[in-house]
Protein backbone atom coordinates (compact mmCIF):
# COMPACT_ATOMS: atom_id res chain seq x y z
CA UNK A 1 0.00 0.00 0.00
CA UNK A 2 1.20 3.62 -1.45
CA UNK A 3 0.10 6.78 1.06
CA UNK A 4 0.74 10.18 -0.81
CA UNK A 5 2.17 12.51 2.66
CA UNK A 6 2.32 16.04 3.12
CA UNK A 7 4.46 16.81 5.09
CA UNK A 8 3.36 20.10 5.12
CA UNK A 9 -0.06 19.21 6.24
CA UNK A 10 1.66 18.04 9.82
CA UNK A 11 3.37 20.64 10.32
CA UNK A 12 1.06 23.39 10.13
CA UNK A 13 -0.55 21.92 13.03
CA UNK A 14 2.43 23.18 15.02
CA UNK A 15 3.14 26.52 16.42
CA UNK A 16 6.36 27.57 15.17
CA UNK A 17 8.02 31.51 16.35
CA UNK A 18 10.42 31.22 13.40
CA UNK A 19 13.77 33.54 14.12
CA UNK A 20 13.95 35.22 10.45
CA UNK A 21 16.86 35.26 8.76
CA UNK A 22 18.71 33.29 11.58
CA UNK A 23 18.41 29.65 11.14
CA UNK A 24 19.93 27.71 14.11
CA UNK A 25 21.24 24.47 11.15
CA UNK A 26 23.69 25.36 8.42
CA UNK A 27 25.16 22.73 5.76
CA UNK A 28 28.66 23.64 6.08
CA UNK A 29 30.40 22.51 2.76
CA UNK A 30 27.59 22.10 0.11
CA UNK A 31 30.20 19.86 -2.19
CA UNK A 32 30.21 17.17 0.23
CA UNK A 33 26.36 16.62 -0.10
CA UNK A 34 27.32 16.48 -3.85
CA UNK A 35 29.44 12.64 -3.30
CA UNK A 36 27.16 11.82 -0.35
CA UNK A 37 25.92 8.38 -1.26
CA UNK A 38 22.69 8.35 0.54
CA UNK A 39 21.71 11.71 1.48
CA UNK A 40 19.67 10.06 4.55
CA UNK A 41 18.99 13.73 6.07
CA UNK A 42 16.44 13.85 3.15
CA UNK A 43 14.53 11.17 4.18
CA UNK A 44 14.93 10.66 7.95
CA UNK A 45 13.93 13.94 8.65
CA UNK A 46 10.85 14.54 9.88
CA UNK A 47 10.10 18.01 8.69
CA UNK A 48 11.14 17.08 5.55
CA UNK A 49 13.77 20.15 6.37
CA UNK A 50 16.08 18.74 3.42
CA UNK A 51 15.82 17.99 -0.27
CA UNK A 52 17.97 15.96 -2.84
CA UNK A 53 18.07 18.53 -5.76
CA UNK A 54 20.65 18.46 -8.60
CA UNK A 55 22.95 15.89 -6.87
CA UNK A 56 23.47 18.27 -4.10
CA UNK A 57 21.06 18.90 -0.67
CA UNK A 58 18.93 21.82 -0.22
CA UNK A 59 17.62 22.87 3.20
CA UNK A 60 15.16 25.16 4.75
CA UNK A 61 14.78 25.10 8.18
CA UNK A 62 10.90 27.02 9.36
CA UNK A 63 9.24 23.46 9.85
CA UNK A 64 12.35 22.07 11.78
CA UNK A 65 11.36 20.09 15.07
CA UNK A 66 14.70 20.67 16.86
CA UNK A 67 14.70 16.66 16.88
CA UNK A 68 18.95 16.53 16.05
CA UNK A 69 18.63 13.44 13.67
CA UNK A 70 20.22 14.90 10.52
CA UNK A 71 23.34 15.80 12.85
CA UNK A 72 23.21 12.52 14.10
CA UNK A 73 22.89 10.24 11.11
CA UNK A 74 24.89 13.04 8.82
CA UNK A 75 28.15 11.92 11.48
CA UNK A 76 30.32 10.56 8.90
CA UNK A 77 30.41 13.24 6.74
CA UNK A 78 29.86 15.66 9.77
CA UNK A 79 28.57 18.47 7.41
CA UNK A 80 25.67 19.63 9.23
CA UNK A 81 26.48 22.64 11.90
CA UNK A 82 23.39 22.31 14.27
CA UNK A 83 22.51 24.36 17.55
CA UNK A 84 19.53 25.36 18.92
CA UNK A 85 18.04 28.08 17.93
CA UNK A 86 17.89 31.15 20.32
CA UNK A 87 16.06 31.37 23.46
CA UNK A 88 12.23 31.22 22.67
CA UNK A 89 12.04 30.87 19.00
CA UNK A 90 11.29 27.70 17.02
CA UNK A 91 9.21 25.38 17.46
CA UNK A 92 6.98 25.49 20.30
CA UNK A 93 4.65 22.38 21.32
CA UNK A 94 1.22 22.84 22.46
CA UNK A 95 1.09 19.07 23.76
CA UNK A 96 4.55 17.81 23.46
CA UNK B 1 23.92 38.96 36.03
CA UNK B 2 27.38 38.58 38.35
CA UNK B 3 25.70 37.16 41.25
CA UNK B 4 26.69 33.66 41.86
CA UNK B 5 24.07 30.87 42.43
CA UNK B 6 25.03 27.34 44.32
CA UNK B 7 23.24 25.74 41.19
CA UNK B 8 22.76 26.30 37.63
CA UNK B 9 19.72 23.52 36.50
CA UNK B 10 20.28 23.89 32.79
CA UNK B 11 16.65 22.42 31.01
CA UNK B 12 13.28 22.09 32.66
CA UNK B 13 12.08 18.74 31.84
CA UNK B 14 11.45 16.20 34.45
CA UNK B 15 15.41 15.78 35.27
CA UNK B 16 15.54 19.00 35.14
CA UNK B 17 12.81 20.36 37.52
CA UNK B 18 13.50 17.28 39.66
CA UNK B 19 16.55 18.53 40.52
CA UNK B 20 15.45 22.29 40.70
CA UNK B 21 12.58 21.58 43.41
CA UNK B 22 14.91 18.86 45.30
CA UNK B 23 17.81 21.72 45.58
CA UNK B 24 15.19 24.60 45.62
CA UNK B 25 13.50 22.52 48.68
CA UNK B 26 16.46 21.96 50.62
CA UNK B 27 17.27 25.80 50.46
CA UNK B 28 19.84 26.52 48.05
CA UNK B 29 20.00 29.33 45.69
CA UNK B 30 19.41 28.09 42.70
CA UNK B 31 19.02 28.76 38.81
CA UNK B 32 16.49 27.28 36.13
CA UNK B 33 17.48 28.23 32.46
CA UNK B 34 14.99 26.77 30.09
CA UNK B 35 15.49 27.95 26.22
CA UNK B 36 11.54 27.53 25.58
CA UNK B 37 8.88 29.89 25.56
CA UNK B 38 7.76 27.86 29.05
CA UNK B 39 8.72 25.15 30.56
CA UNK B 40 7.39 21.85 27.92
CA UNK B 41 7.14 24.10 25.24
CA UNK B 42 10.63 22.04 24.06
CA UNK B 43 9.95 18.38 25.31
CA UNK B 44 8.15 15.59 23.67
CA UNK B 45 6.99 12.29 25.54
CA UNK B 46 4.88 9.37 24.39
CA UNK B 47 3.47 9.93 27.26
CA UNK B 48 3.20 8.10 30.40
CA UNK B 49 4.24 9.84 34.18
CA UNK B 50 5.00 6.84 36.52
CA UNK B 51 4.16 7.98 39.92
CA UNK B 52 6.68 6.31 42.62
CA UNK B 53 9.43 8.64 40.58
CA UNK B 54 7.69 11.99 41.37
CA UNK B 55 5.81 10.64 44.62
CA UNK B 56 9.79 11.02 46.32
CA UNK B 57 9.83 14.20 45.03
CA UNK B 58 6.19 15.83 45.71
CA UNK B 59 4.32 13.14 47.50
CA UNK B 60 1.03 14.90 46.80
CA UNK B 61 1.01 15.46 43.47
CA UNK B 62 -1.88 13.77 42.25
CA UNK B 63 -3.98 16.59 44.29
CA UNK B 64 -3.14 19.03 41.67
CA UNK B 65 -0.97 17.72 38.82
CA UNK B 66 -2.71 17.58 35.57
CA UNK B 67 -3.28 14.01 34.90
CA UNK B 68 -5.20 12.18 32.03
CA UNK B 69 -6.02 8.44 32.21
CA UNK B 70 -4.85 6.05 34.87
CA UNK B 71 -3.44 3.04 33.43
CA UNK B 72 -5.98 0.03 33.79
CA UNK B 73 -4.78 -2.09 30.88
CA UNK B 74 -1.47 -2.45 28.86
CA UNK B 75 -1.77 -4.08 25.86
CA UNK B 76 1.21 -6.07 23.81
CA UNK B 77 0.54 -6.08 20.21
CA UNK B 78 2.32 -8.26 17.99
CA UNK B 79 1.36 -6.68 13.74
CA UNK B 80 2.06 -7.78 10.16
CA UNK B 81 0.47 -6.06 7.35
CA UNK B 82 -3.09 -7.33 7.72
CA UNK B 83 -2.79 -9.03 11.49
CA UNK B 84 -2.13 -8.20 14.89
CA UNK B 85 -1.83 -10.84 17.87
CA UNK B 86 -1.55 -9.17 21.42
CA UNK B 87 -1.46 -9.88 25.25
CA UNK B 88 -3.74 -7.71 27.21
CA UNK B 89 -3.21 -7.20 31.14
CA UNK B 90 -6.10 -5.67 32.56
CA UNK B 91 -6.50 -5.23 36.25
CA UNK B 92 -9.10 -3.54 38.27
CA UNK B 93 -6.51 -3.33 41.43
CA UNK B 94 -5.22 -0.45 39.23
CA UNK B 95 -8.36 1.15 39.66
CA UNK B 96 -6.72 2.54 43.24
CA UNK B 97 -6.16 5.10 45.50
CA UNK B 98 -2.97 5.88 44.71
CA UNK B 99 -2.56 4.77 40.82
CA UNK B 100 0.38 3.31 39.75
CA UNK B 101 1.02 4.88 35.60
CA UNK B 102 -0.44 8.01 34.65
CA UNK B 103 -0.92 9.03 30.88
CA UNK B 104 -0.04 12.83 30.49
CA UNK B 105 0.41 15.36 28.39
CA UNK B 106 3.95 16.69 28.42
CA UNK B 107 3.58 20.31 27.99
CA UNK B 108 1.18 20.64 30.69
CA UNK B 109 3.11 18.65 33.10
CA UNK B 110 6.27 20.12 32.55
CA UNK B 111 4.22 23.51 33.34
CA UNK B 112 2.91 22.41 36.13
CA UNK B 113 5.97 20.98 37.81
CA UNK B 114 7.68 24.15 36.75
CA UNK B 115 5.53 25.88 38.89
CA UNK B 116 5.73 23.79 41.78
CA UNK B 117 10.34 24.81 41.36
CA UNK B 118 9.15 28.01 41.78
CA UNK B 119 6.79 28.04 44.30
CA UNK B 120 10.02 26.09 45.94
CA UNK B 121 12.19 29.05 45.50
CA UNK B 122 14.43 28.29 42.86
CA UNK B 123 14.86 31.37 39.91
CA UNK B 124 13.17 29.99 36.49
CA UNK B 125 14.19 31.97 33.57
CA UNK B 126 12.52 30.49 29.52
CA UNK B 127 13.59 31.79 26.38
CA UNK B 128 17.28 31.63 27.23
CA UNK B 129 19.53 29.00 25.21
CA UNK B 130 22.44 28.42 27.43
CA UNK B 131 25.69 28.42 24.59
CA UNK B 132 28.28 26.60 26.71
CA UNK B 133 29.95 25.86 29.91
CA UNK B 134 32.47 28.27 31.38
CA UNK B 135 35.45 26.78 32.89
CA UNK B 136 38.25 28.09 34.65
CA UNK B 137 42.23 27.19 34.31
CA UNK B 138 42.27 23.97 35.64
CA UNK B 139 38.96 22.89 34.02
CA UNK B 140 36.99 23.28 36.47
CA UNK B 141 32.87 24.34 35.42
CA UNK B 142 32.01 27.60 37.48
CA UNK B 143 29.07 28.66 35.23
CA UNK B 144 27.73 29.05 31.90
CA UNK B 145 27.26 31.44 29.06
CA UNK B 146 23.69 32.14 27.53
CA UNK B 147 22.15 33.85 24.43
CA UNK B 148 21.14 36.97 26.33
CA UNK B 149 23.41 39.87 26.81
CA UNK B 150 25.65 39.85 29.06
CA UNK B 151 24.63 36.53 29.46
CA UNK B 152 27.47 34.46 31.46
CA UNK B 153 26.28 33.41 34.91
CA UNK B 154 28.28 31.67 37.99
CA UNK B 155 27.85 28.43 40.37
CA UNK B 156 28.92 25.68 42.11
CA UNK B 157 28.00 23.51 39.85
CA UNK B 158 26.07 23.22 36.99
CA UNK B 159 23.37 20.30 36.30
CA UNK B 160 22.70 19.44 32.59
CA UNK B 161 19.79 18.57 32.18
CA UNK B 162 19.23 19.39 29.05
CA UNK B 163 17.94 16.58 27.03
CA UNK B 164 18.69 13.66 25.14
CA UNK B 165 21.02 16.12 22.50
CA UNK B 166 22.95 17.69 25.53
CA UNK B 167 25.24 19.62 23.16
CA UNK B 168 26.46 21.29 26.11
CA UNK B 169 27.85 18.05 27.20
CA UNK B 170 29.30 17.43 24.03
CA UNK B 171 30.74 20.90 23.92
CA UNK B 172 32.52 20.72 26.88
CA UNK B 173 33.95 17.32 26.06
CA UNK B 174 32.10 15.82 29.04
CA UNK B 175 29.94 13.18 26.24
CA UNK B 176 30.70 11.89 22.75
CA UNK B 177 28.17 12.56 19.71
CA UNK B 178 25.31 10.14 19.74
CA UNK B 179 25.77 6.88 17.73
CA UNK B 180 22.86 6.61 14.94
CA UNK B 181 22.69 2.89 16.48
CA UNK B 182 22.05 4.18 20.11
CA UNK B 183 19.30 6.73 19.41
CA UNK B 184 15.96 6.05 18.05
CA UNK B 185 14.06 8.71 16.30
CA UNK B 186 9.91 8.66 17.32
CA UNK B 187 7.48 11.21 15.58
CA UNK B 188 4.21 11.16 17.08
CA UNK B 189 0.32 12.97 16.59
CA UNK B 190 -2.09 13.50 19.08
CA UNK B 191 -5.15 12.80 17.88
CA UNK B 192 -8.76 14.17 19.13
CA UNK B 193 -11.45 12.48 19.67
CA UNK B 194 -14.69 13.07 22.56
CA UNK B 195 -14.35 11.68 26.32
CA UNK B 196 -16.98 8.80 25.29
CA UNK B 197 -15.55 7.73 21.97
CA UNK B 198 -12.19 6.63 23.43
CA UNK B 199 -13.87 5.37 26.72
CA UNK B 200 -16.49 2.92 24.07
CA UNK B 201 -13.55 2.05 21.50
CA UNK B 202 -11.32 1.48 24.53
CA UNK B 203 -13.63 -0.06 26.87
CA UNK B 204 -12.63 1.60 30.03
CA UNK B 205 -14.74 4.25 31.85
CA UNK B 206 -14.38 7.58 34.18
CA UNK B 207 -10.67 7.86 34.43
CA UNK B 208 -9.18 5.20 33.18
CA UNK B 209 -6.95 4.74 30.59
CA UNK B 210 -5.29 1.65 28.21
CA UNK B 211 -1.47 1.83 26.98
CA UNK B 212 -0.96 -0.14 23.78
CA UNK B 213 2.94 -0.87 22.84
CA UNK B 214 3.32 -2.59 19.28
CA UNK B 215 6.04 -4.15 17.48
CA UNK B 216 5.89 -5.92 14.02
CA UNK B 217 6.21 -5.47 10.59
CA UNK B 218 4.94 -1.85 10.75
CA UNK B 219 8.24 -1.07 11.24
CA UNK B 220 9.58 -2.25 8.17
CA UNK B 221 12.02 -4.23 9.31
CA UNK B 222 14.06 -1.78 11.48
CA UNK B 223 14.53 -1.58 15.42
CA UNK B 224 11.23 -0.32 16.55
CA UNK B 225 8.03 0.20 18.05
CA UNK B 226 4.83 2.48 17.85
CA UNK B 227 2.42 2.93 20.77
CA UNK B 228 -1.29 4.00 21.25
CA UNK B 229 -1.94 6.11 24.30
CA UNK B 230 -5.21 7.01 25.30
CA UNK B 231 -5.53 10.77 27.37
CA UNK B 232 -8.80 12.40 28.85
CA UNK B 233 -10.00 13.75 25.38
CA UNK B 234 -7.04 12.47 22.93
CA UNK B 235 -4.84 9.88 22.16
CA UNK B 236 -0.87 9.74 21.33
CA UNK B 237 -0.05 7.79 17.88
CA UNK B 238 3.65 7.56 17.74
CA UNK B 239 6.22 5.23 16.10
CA UNK B 240 9.74 5.33 15.98
CA UNK B 241 12.69 3.30 15.35
CA UNK B 242 16.55 3.34 15.42
CA UNK B 243 18.09 6.31 13.66
CA UNK B 244 21.19 4.08 12.32
CA UNK B 245 18.05 1.67 10.54
CA UNK B 246 16.35 4.85 9.35
CA UNK B 247 19.76 5.36 7.18
CA UNK B 248 19.87 1.74 6.27
CA UNK B 249 16.85 1.93 4.68
CA UNK B 250 15.93 4.93 3.47
CA UNK B 251 12.21 4.95 5.29
CA UNK B 252 10.86 8.46 6.12
CA UNK B 253 9.37 8.45 9.51
CA UNK B 254 6.30 10.70 8.47
CA UNK B 255 5.29 7.71 5.87
CA UNK B 256 6.21 5.08 8.58
CA UNK B 257 3.40 6.78 10.78
CA UNK B 258 0.90 7.12 7.92
CA UNK B 259 1.39 3.65 7.43
CA UNK B 260 0.72 2.48 11.07
CA UNK B 261 -2.47 4.75 11.22
CA UNK B 262 -3.75 3.00 7.91
CA UNK B 263 -3.23 -0.28 9.29
CA UNK B 264 -6.76 -2.47 9.22
CA UNK B 265 -6.47 -3.23 13.18
CA UNK B 266 -5.41 0.73 14.08
CA UNK B 267 -7.53 2.98 11.40
CA UNK B 268 -10.53 1.71 13.71
CA UNK B 269 -9.57 3.61 16.52
CA UNK B 270 -8.20 6.55 15.18
CA UNK B 271 -11.11 6.78 12.86
CA UNK B 272 -12.70 10.77 12.84
CA UNK B 273 -10.07 12.24 15.22
CA UNK B 274 -8.75 16.03 14.76
CA UNK B 275 -4.60 15.86 14.44
CA UNK B 276 -3.51 19.06 16.29
CA UNK B 277 -0.02 18.36 16.68
CA UNK B 278 2.85 16.55 14.72
CA UNK B 279 5.87 15.81 17.08
CA UNK B 280 9.34 14.25 16.89
CA UNK B 281 11.85 13.58 19.31
CA UNK B 282 15.35 11.29 19.89
CA UNK B 283 15.19 8.44 22.07
CA UNK B 284 18.39 7.23 23.87
CA UNK B 285 18.45 3.59 23.42
CA UNK B 286 21.86 2.59 23.94
CA UNK B 287 21.26 1.41 27.42
CA UNK B 288 23.88 0.73 30.04
CA UNK B 289 26.74 1.03 27.66
CA UNK B 290 26.12 4.35 25.68
CA UNK B 291 25.87 6.14 29.62
CA UNK B 292 28.38 8.49 29.79
CA UNK B 293 30.01 9.54 32.90
CA UNK B 294 27.78 11.32 34.65
CA UNK B 295 30.27 13.90 36.88
CA UNK B 296 33.25 15.68 37.20
CA UNK B 297 34.63 18.91 38.10
CA UNK B 298 31.41 21.60 39.22
CA UNK B 299 29.43 19.32 36.32
CA UNK B 300 26.43 16.45 36.75
CA UNK B 301 24.82 15.13 33.50
CA UNK B 302 20.63 13.95 34.22
CA UNK B 303 18.14 12.64 32.37
CA UNK B 304 17.67 11.80 28.57
CA UNK B 305 21.27 13.52 28.55
CA UNK B 306 23.01 10.81 30.34
CA UNK B 307 21.36 7.97 28.31
CA UNK B 308 19.18 7.06 31.24
CA UNK B 309 16.10 5.25 29.38
CA UNK B 310 15.07 1.39 29.30
CA UNK B 311 13.60 0.99 26.19
CA UNK B 312 12.48 -2.36 26.70
CA UNK B 313 10.25 -1.31 29.74
CA UNK B 314 9.56 2.32 28.09
CA UNK B 315 10.88 4.07 31.08
CA UNK B 316 12.43 7.36 30.57
CA UNK B 317 10.98 10.23 32.39
CA UNK B 318 10.46 8.26 35.74
CA UNK B 319 14.84 7.86 35.30
CA UNK B 320 15.41 11.73 34.71
CA UNK B 321 13.33 12.10 37.66
CA UNK B 322 15.39 10.04 39.46
CA UNK B 323 18.39 11.15 38.05
CA UNK B 324 17.64 14.99 39.15
CA UNK B 325 16.25 13.90 42.34
CA UNK B 326 19.95 11.89 43.44
CA UNK B 327 22.16 14.38 41.69
CA UNK B 328 20.34 17.24 43.82
CA UNK B 329 20.68 15.13 46.53
CA UNK B 330 24.30 14.59 46.46
CA UNK B 331 24.95 18.50 46.06
CA UNK B 332 22.50 19.36 48.60
CA UNK B 333 24.87 16.80 51.16
CA UNK B 334 28.00 18.36 49.93
CA UNK B 335 26.85 21.75 50.61
CA UNK B 336 25.66 20.94 54.21
CA UNK B 337 28.86 19.47 55.09
CA UNK B 338 30.55 22.58 53.57
CA UNK B 339 32.41 20.30 50.60
CA UNK B 340 33.62 21.62 47.45
CA UNK B 341 31.91 20.18 44.04
CA UNK B 342 35.06 18.58 42.88
CA UNK B 343 35.08 15.56 40.45
CA UNK B 344 35.52 13.27 44.04
CA UNK B 345 33.16 14.31 45.75
CA UNK B 346 30.76 14.30 43.05
CA UNK B 347 31.26 10.74 42.55
CA UNK B 348 28.10 9.91 45.24
CA UNK B 349 26.03 11.12 42.45
CA UNK B 350 27.12 7.74 40.40
CA UNK B 351 27.16 5.80 43.66
CA UNK B 352 23.10 6.54 44.63
CA UNK B 353 22.49 5.63 40.74
CA UNK B 354 24.30 2.19 41.41
CA UNK B 355 22.14 1.75 44.28
CA UNK B 356 19.21 2.51 42.69
CA UNK B 357 16.72 1.01 40.23
CA UNK B 358 18.10 3.13 37.45
CA UNK B 359 21.01 1.47 37.17
CA UNK B 360 20.12 -1.64 38.25
CA UNK B 361 17.63 -1.96 35.34
CA UNK B 362 20.16 -0.86 32.65
CA UNK B 363 22.51 -2.98 33.41
CA UNK B 364 20.52 -5.69 32.93
CA UNK B 365 19.58 -5.17 29.86
CA UNK B 366 23.08 -4.39 28.69
CA UNK B 367 23.61 -6.22 25.79
CA UNK B 368 19.61 -6.12 24.69
CA UNK B 369 19.92 -2.82 22.28
CA UNK B 370 22.93 -4.46 20.59
CA UNK B 371 21.18 -7.65 20.34
CA UNK B 372 18.43 -6.01 18.87
CA UNK B 373 20.49 -3.95 16.58
CA UNK B 374 22.05 -6.95 15.17
CA UNK B 375 18.88 -9.16 15.14
CA UNK B 376 16.11 -7.65 13.03
CA UNK B 377 14.34 -10.99 12.28
CA UNK B 378 12.28 -9.95 15.23
CA UNK B 379 10.71 -6.80 14.17
CA UNK B 380 10.25 -8.77 10.50
CA UNK B 381 10.20 -13.09 10.62
CA UNK B 382 8.63 -13.35 13.71
CA UNK B 383 5.88 -10.99 13.14
CA UNK B 384 4.78 -12.46 9.90
CA UNK B 385 5.72 -15.90 11.54
CA UNK B 386 3.46 -15.76 14.08
CA UNK B 387 0.58 -14.26 12.55
CA UNK B 388 0.67 -17.28 9.56
CA UNK B 389 0.53 -19.74 12.53
CA UNK B 390 -2.27 -18.22 14.55
CA UNK B 391 -4.44 -17.57 11.34
CA UNK B 392 -3.46 -21.83 10.65
CA UNK B 393 -3.94 -22.55 14.05
CA UNK B 394 -8.04 -20.53 13.63
CA UNK B 395 -8.97 -20.69 10.60
CA UNK B 396 -11.47 -23.77 10.18
CA UNK B 397 -11.45 -25.25 6.76
CA UNK B 398 -11.30 -29.14 6.88
CA UNK B 399 -7.83 -29.48 7.50
CA UNK B 400 -7.19 -31.69 10.11
CA UNK B 401 -4.81 -30.51 13.22
CA UNK B 402 -1.98 -32.44 13.09
CA UNK B 403 -1.49 -31.63 9.66
CA UNK B 404 -1.76 -27.94 10.47
CA UNK B 405 0.72 -28.60 13.27
CA UNK B 406 3.19 -29.11 10.83
CA UNK B 407 2.15 -26.23 8.86
CA UNK B 408 2.77 -23.90 11.23
CA UNK B 409 6.64 -25.89 12.37
CA UNK B 410 7.67 -26.04 8.83
CA UNK B 411 6.89 -22.25 8.23
CA UNK B 412 8.85 -21.29 11.29
CA UNK B 413 12.01 -23.98 10.03
CA UNK B 414 11.75 -22.75 6.38
CA UNK B 415 12.37 -18.89 7.31
CA UNK B 416 14.94 -19.21 10.28
CA UNK B 417 15.78 -22.84 10.11
CA UNK B 418 16.22 -25.27 13.86
CA UNK B 419 19.98 -23.59 14.20
CA UNK B 420 17.88 -20.59 13.54
CA UNK B 421 15.18 -21.01 16.01
CA UNK B 422 17.17 -22.36 18.65
CA UNK B 423 20.04 -19.81 18.46
CA UNK B 424 17.19 -17.15 18.37
CA UNK B 425 15.93 -18.46 21.75
CA UNK B 426 19.89 -18.67 23.11
CA UNK B 427 20.54 -15.19 22.26
CA UNK B 428 17.22 -13.58 23.57
CA UNK B 429 17.49 -15.33 26.64
CA UNK B 430 20.58 -14.47 27.11
CA UNK B 431 20.18 -10.76 26.37
CA UNK B 432 17.30 -10.53 28.61
CA UNK B 433 19.15 -11.96 31.69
Amino acid sequence: MTVQIKVEDKLYQNRYRVDEGRPHIAIKDAAKCQSCTDKACTTACPAACYAAEDGGVTATFDGCLECGTCRVICQENSNIDWFYPRGGYGILYKFG
Amino acid sequence: MTEKFDAIVVGAGPSGNAAAYTMAKAGLKVLQIERGEYPGSKNVQGAILYADALEKIIPDFREDAPLERHIIEQRLWMLDDQSYMGTHYRSDKFNEERPNRYTIIRAQIDKWFSKKVKEAGALVICETTVTDLLKDAAGKVIGLRTDRENGDIFADVVVLCDGVNSLLAQRAGFRAELKPEHVALAVKEMHFLPRDVIDERFNVKGEEGVVIEIAGTVTSGMVGTAFIYTNGESLAVGIGCLVSDFKKTGETPYALLERFKNHPSIAPLLKGSEVKEYAAHLIPEGGYKAIPKVYGDGWMICGDAGQFVNALHREGSNMAMTTGRLAAETVVALKAAGKPMTDANLATYRRSLEESFVIKDLKKYKDLPEFLHKNTQFFSDYPNLLSKAAETWFRVDGIDKKTKEGQMVRGFVKARGWRGLLGDAVKLARAWR
